[in-house]
């Protein structure tokens, strides 16, 4: 059984609590609210205020979680696509530089009087090490291609054509190769040689230049155009060293116009060589003429 | 009975003042009859009797006197319980230590209505201590008067119901 004099607090709270409210129902404040009303409004409006707090930090968190779920999506999304766009952009790259050299084969093109067709690098690297070489390009008897034709390169001289040409491609025989030679002369003092290609760096050298001939470094060395390959007046180089030799001749180093570890298109001169220098080049062949 | 015993004091308190209600000391010093009888209550029967017994008269009170209904109510429940709880810890049989009830009990009582009345209507509370202190005392003594009453009434009436008994058995 309920014994109040053990509750006394309880019941003296209780009576106390229900006569404020009993007053407070009865007073209004300044603004004309009751107090109960006013009190009652502000206790509920914190209690709404911390219960809002709790759902909007429970929805923030749960947002943010599934945000951030998403979030891990969209970035291996966009990891893709930022892949395919690098990868779309080296290829936009790639273009442009494709084109820009093209502009300048073009521009070599029209440029030289002479029949030409341009062609693509679809092949062989240079073998440095063995002192052979050579390259494949995209052109053939198809178009025109015949053995010992010129090979050029907007920036100059690359070689010539070797072996039998297929219907669609055609061996090269780089300047730089071992075997491979050109008439040659320095434009500033019209001093005549021949290029050569050498197993060393810079692999071009001028040969049968007399020691009495004013070769400095610097000089720009062109095609004379003597050994009926190659037009006269190319660019093949520039002498990078030109010292006297110990017998006759000086000894020449050139440095190539052509950057031949980036070749990509290429110049092929229509113009076949002229028929005995032609045939004996075509068919000794790079192992045939060491 | 104790029921009943607490209801009538509330009953006749009220009455008194309620008739009385024109009587003052000094210039308007009223003496609270209900406040009177909820101490008396409360040092009679206890703190919880004390409580309920301010309340139910202090709301009456309230309501008979006009304004706000509960001020009072909860002035005298405050002086109920705290009156109660003294007296359950303290021998307060005596009229000197009942007097100091009284009076501290009106005090308390006095400067929680004036609290009240004064933070509702946003007033600074201001108190005249001489009136205060001469109701409480007069309260004091209306109260220890009625305590000796109402403790001395019984054996009165016995007594009286004794000696006419004695006198009836006589033969003169």
């Amino acid at each position: 059984m309920l014994d109040i004099r053990k509750r006394t607090g309880w019941i003296f709270l209780i009576v106390i609590v229900a006569q404020v409210l009993l007053v407070s129902a009865q007073v209004q404040t300044r603004s004309g609210v009751p107090v109960m009303e006013a009190v009652s409004f502000g206790a509920f409006a914190k209690v709404q205020g911390v219960t809002s707090s709790a759902v909007r930090g429970v929805r923030d968190v749960w947002s943010n979680y599934a945000e951030l779920r998403g979030a891990r999506d969209e970035n291996q999304w966009l990891k893709q696509r930022l892949a395919e766009l690098e990868i779309r952009l080296q290829e936009q790259r790639a273009l442009a530089a494709r084109t820009t050299r093209l502009q300048e084969l073009l521009t070599l093109q029209q440029a030289t009087e002479l029949p030409t067709v341009a062609a693509d690098v679809i092949g062989g690297n240079p073998n440095a090490m063995a002192g052979i070489r050579e390259i494949t390009i995209s052109r053939g008897t198809a178009d025109g291609v015949q053995p010992g034709m010129a090979v050029m390169a907007p920036r100059g001289i690359v070689g010539r054509v070797i072996g039998q040409p297929a219907a669609r491609a055609s061996r090269v025989q780089l300047l730089i190769d071992r075997d491979a030679a050109a008439g040659a002369l320095t434009e500033r003092s019209r001093a005549g040689g021949m290029a050569v290609g050498m197993d060393r760096d810079p692999p071009l050298g001028m040969e049968l230049v007399a020691n009495l001939q004013d070769v400095k470094p610097g000089d720009l060395v062109v095609t004379s155009g003597v050994d009926g390959i190659f037009p006269k007046g190319y660019a093949i180089g520039w002498v990078e060293t030109a010292q006297r030799g110990p017998g006759l001749y000086l000894n020449i180093s050139v440095r190539p116009a052509v950057d031949f570890n980036s070749l990509e298109e290429v110049l092929v001169i229509l113009v076949p060589p002229r028929p005995a220098l032609s045939e004996a080049e075509t068919k000794a062949g790079p192992e045939g003429r060491k | 009975m104790k029921v009943i015993a607490v209801v009538a004091a509330l009953v006749l308190a009220l009455l008194f003042q309620t008739t009385l209600a024109g009587m003052s000391f000094r210039g308007g010093t009223l003496v609270n009859f209900v406040l009177i009888a909820v101490i008396c209550v409360a040092l009679s029967f206890g703190a919880v009797t004390g409580l309920l017994a301010g309340a139910a008269g202090g709301l009456v009170q309230d309501a008979i006197a006009g304004g706000v209904v509960g001020i009072g109510g909860l002035s005298k429940t405050i002086v109920g319980f705290f009156v109660g709880v003294v007296g359950a810890h303290f021998i307060v049989s005596q009229p000197a230590p009942r007097f100091v009830m009284f009076v501290g009990g009106t005090v308390v009582h006095e400067l929680c209505f004036q609290s009240l009345y004064n933070l509702l209507e946003g007033r600074a509370p201001h108190f005249a201590w001489g009136t205060l202190f001469t109701q409480a005392a007069i309260n004091g003594l209306i109260g220890i008067l009625a305590f000796q009453i109402v403790e001395g009434a019984p054996g009165l009436m016995q007594r009286r119901e004794s000696r006419r008994a004695t006198f009836g058995r006589r033969r003169f």
